[in-house]
């Protein structure tokens, strides 16, 4: 009697297996950072984890949805500022703080949703933009928080803050250099919960549909997949994600200004390049890219404006011989993917198996 | 039993008229075939049907709901699946997950129910081998499959087919009747829009001939095709 065939859907590959066991241990040795490095160096690795959680919000926009936003700063300064008047105003611990900038940045992103989605391609684009540029000039007449010039977080505020005095006692540290071994423990927190976020997102059937949604909209209307929704559904997402970390970011430096919070060079272009040179649509991506980034800045720090020249010519370079970025480029000569989506047809009891290319 | 109906619909961009007063009913269980020259306005026709592209005036009803306003989501979830004249598969998903999404959301079932069906869906379309494969380096003829697997897998009531058989060498085509022919008869209704005539009459069993938008004859495949206005206008022979 014929035995009929049995089949079953896999993820997982070796790869990702061991990937998934150095990550843990890489998470381990980051948390226990604080105890072996220099302050200069957990503030290094502060900026590396929230330039990745920018990073990896601003690729699940344009990698996963087709939504290329340069108005990422919008969302960035406003969850800061929304923090500072939490804490300044409201008289919140800003570690819970955080948590107002994360949601003050979705409440923005609800009413900008309604203009900008009603563009597409480069003209969203440019939507996003002109909405940060209004934000931020609207920010800058709020005098209670420093109008145009900026403010700083009360002295107290920051140390009073969660966790600061505990960390005094059991280091030894001062107040500012516990704060900063806080502010780090929460981006790190902050980015592997990003990254495990959207690498279960993608894997869902959201995440599938996300991707038909990319692939091609107008088909995945015909088969069901609400694009419109998906893509709102992103870009709220991304803007909690964004506000969350902007309002991390400001926590750790204590001291804000529409200027600073609301850079499209420090929030856009730069998070822009990271996910480019590392691997668009990818989660594998932005990790390489910000750390290419991290070491460019520090090898060019002294270059002046050169520096910026030399991104741009290194962004160029990459998009004209490695389109996908470095991890596109790595991947696509090994096959190896170390946060693998695709979902792979195995047929059990049955010679016929699929191909796997 | 009539399980889509349009009524009067018309279609028009700027003064170009593409869907011209269309009254049709296709029956449950039937076999529909929309022939006539490029540019008759059949492509727009399925548009309309499936709500890609919102009707002028008019009304179409299917499976007993007036659906002319609804989404395209929607309608596809109701049980109108289609494929397109240029196959659009999701080119970086592979071919197995192309059906994943049409059953997930066209069929509205649980991902974890979906795997079996789409399986055997690729086994009835020949592409089973290929379920791996990203959909972008499929060749045409497995493109054309996939068009075809992708809209069963949302369990379609109504599966309208855009030109399936263009483009194949006769024995692809031979073998994609095969698979259309036992289709329909697994109760799936089906209006396929078609060139490759002696494909589409054997499998039809009732022709609408379209011309400038409108119907210009409809009836048994045989009658149409002897029709004069039909050789005149769609075969260009003078009679």
């Amino acid at each position: 009697m014929p035995v009929s065939p049995r089949y079953r859907v896999t993820t997982q590959t070796t790869a990702s297996r061991v990937s998934l066991v150095i990550a843990l241990l890489l998470v381990v040795a980051a948390a226990a950072a604080p105890l072996f490095v220099s302050r200069g160096t957990v503030q290094d690795l502060f900026f590396i984890l929230t330039m990745l959680v920018l990073a990896q919000f601003w690729n699940l926009l344009a990698g996963y949805a087709g939504l290329v936003s340069v108005g990422q700063q919008a969302f960035v300064g406003f969850g800061a500022y929304a923090m500072f008047a939490a804490v300044s105003l409201a008289g919140l611990d800003p570690v819970v703080a955080i948590l107002v900038g994360g949601i003050a940045a979705v409440l923005l992103a609800i009413p900008t949703a309604f203009f900008v989605f009603r563009l597409e391609g480069a003209y969203f684009a440019i939507g996003t933009w002109v909405i940060a540029e209004v934000v931020r000039l609207v920010v800058a007449q709020w005098q209670t928080l420093g109008g145009g010039t900026g403010t700083s977080l009360p002295r107290s505020a920051t140390r009073d803050m969660i966790g600061v005095e505990q960390l005094k006692d059991w280091l030894g540290l001062k107040s500012s250099a516990a704060g900063d071994v806080v502010t780090y423990w929460l981006a790190l927190a902050l980015a592997v919960a990003t990254i495990a976020f959207i690498y279960r997102l993608l894997r869902s059937r959201r995440g599938l549909g996300l991707a038909a949604v990319r692939d091609d909209a107008s088909a995945a209307g015909a088969v069901g997949v609400d694009g419109n929704r998906m893509k709102h559904l992103v870009y709220l997402v991304a803007a909690f994600g964004t506000g969350l970390c902007g309002a991390l970011i400001y926590v750790q430096t204590a001291r804000i200004s529409p200027d600073a919070a609301f850079s499209v060079i420090d929030w856009t272009a730069y998070v822009i390049f990271i996910v480019v040179i590392g691997g668009i649509g990818t989660l594998e991506g932005p990790i390489i890219g910000v750390l290419v980034f991290f070491l460019l800045q520090n090898a060019l720090a002294d270059y002046g404006s050169w520096y910026l020249l030399v991104l741009g010519l290194i962004g160029i370079v990459v998009m004209l011989f490695a389109p996908r970025g470095i991890w596109g480029f790595i991947s696509d000569r090994t096959g190896i993917e170390l946060f693998p989506i695709r979902r792979r047809l195995v047929i059990d009891d049955d010679p016929q198996t699929p191909d796997t290319d | 039993m009539s399980l889509l109906r349009l009524d009067d619909v018309c279609k028009s961009y700027g003064t170009l008229k593409v869907t011209d007063h269309v009254t049709l009913e296709v029956a449950e269980g039937e076999a529909l075939g929309i022939i006539g020259p490029n540019g008759a306005g059949k492509s727009t026709l399925f548009d309309l049907i499936t709500g890609r592209v919102a009707v002028g005036s008019g009304t179409i009803a299917f499976a007993g709901a007036d659906v002319t306003t609804r989404p395209a989501t929607e309608r596809c979830r109701m049980g109108l699946g289609r494929s397109f004249q240029i196959p659009r598969p999701f080119g970086r998903l592979t071919v197995f997950e192309n059906l994943v999404v049409g059953a997930a959301f066209g069929a509205g079932r649980s991902e974890s129910d979906v795997t079996g069906r789409c399986a055997e869906i690729l086994r009835q379309t020949g592409l089973l081998e290929r379920a791996n494969t990203p959909a972008g380096q499929l060749p045409l003829l497995q493109r054309k499959r996939l068009e075809l697997a992708r809209a069963l897998a949302t369990d379609p009531k109504l599966l309208l087919l855009d030109e399936i058989a263009g483009g194949l060498t006769e024995s692809e085509c031979r073998s994609l009747v095969e698979t259309i022919r036992a289709i329909h008869a697994g109760g799936t209704t089906i209006v396929w829009i078609e060139h490759v005539l002696h494909a589409l009459t054997s499998v039809v069993d009732r022709l609408v001939v379209l011309d400038f938008g409108r119907i210009i004859a409809d009836g048994k495949p045989d009658a149409v095709m002897a029709s004069r206005e039909v050789r005149e206008i769609y075969l260009g022979i003078e009679v």
